[in-house]
């Protein structure tokens, strides 16, 4: 049975550059228990084809703010994987 | 006004929008796109961004010069695809004295390095292509064929 819809947390994980090109995504809807991290979110990325390609420890953000693994997740949340940066 | 542009920079556009009768120094920063990188040489690269983010933390990054030192800051950066000599990012910081103006402008050349998700592809002349990894090598290099 599916739990209900309180016990869950759906995100959108996007992905850019090389990152998008390894997993051959530049997004990711993704269905998480209540109280999951960033990092649960990347766990499951990485289970993915090709997803063994992004690094344990990647830079992230969560809604166009920088933020760790342990950040804590809400609803609606949009996640970005971000590979090395080279702006400038 | 946004930080990313599909168009060619003009640093002097840049400049006339942060000038003030109250500052008698402007201090500037242009990057341009190299034509070698570790040793190869470069044909043109791609600029690619993480739009919404990258406007974000470019503003983010203005509002703490302009937090910290008593100055006005301008900051542009390219994306798309550049050849050799284009300008990829420009900055303009306008301030009361020099110092201020120097040292806002380095702050923010750097926070952008560190903290803009933008990303880097280049295309080297031997006809292969790599994303930039400023931390390391050239990221899943695809030979030339």
């Amino acid at each position: 049975m599916p739990a209900p819809s309180t016990q869950i947390v759906n995100v959108r994980v996007l992905l850019f550059a090389s990152y998008a090109d390894r997993l051959g995504l530049e997004s990711v809807r993704v269905a998480l228990p209540l109280l999951a991290t960033v990092g649960d979110a990347l766990d499951h990325v990485r289970t993915l084809p090709g997803g063994d390609q992004i690094p344990p420890r990647p830079l992230c953000a969560v809604n166009l703010v920088h933020a760790g693994l342990e950040t804590r997740l809400a609803e609606g949340d949009e996640i970005a994987l971000l590979p090395p940066l080279a702006g400038g | 006004m946004g930080h990313l542009t599909a168009a060619p920079i003009d640093p002097a556009v840049l400049t006339a929008r942060i000038e003030s009768p109250a500052h008698g120094a402007i201090a500037s920063f242009v990057g341009q796109v190299r034509n070698h990188h570790g040793g190869r040489a470069v044909g043109r690269l791609e600029y690619s961004a993480y739009g919404p983010m990258a406007e974000a933390e470019c503003q983010r990054i203005v509002r703490e010069a302009e937090a910290e030192w008593p100055v006005r800051v301008a900051l542009e950066h390219r994306v798309g695809g550049l050849e050799i000599g284009d300008i990829a990012v420009a900055i303009a910081v306008s301030a009361p004295h020099r110092d201020e103006a120097f040292a806002a402008c380095r702050f923010v050349i750097e926070a952008v390095k560190r903290r803009v998700p933008i990303w880097k592809k280049e295309h080297y002349l031997d006809g292969a292509v790599a994303w930039v990894d400023p931390t390391g090598s050239p990221l899943d290099e695809v030979p030339a064929s």
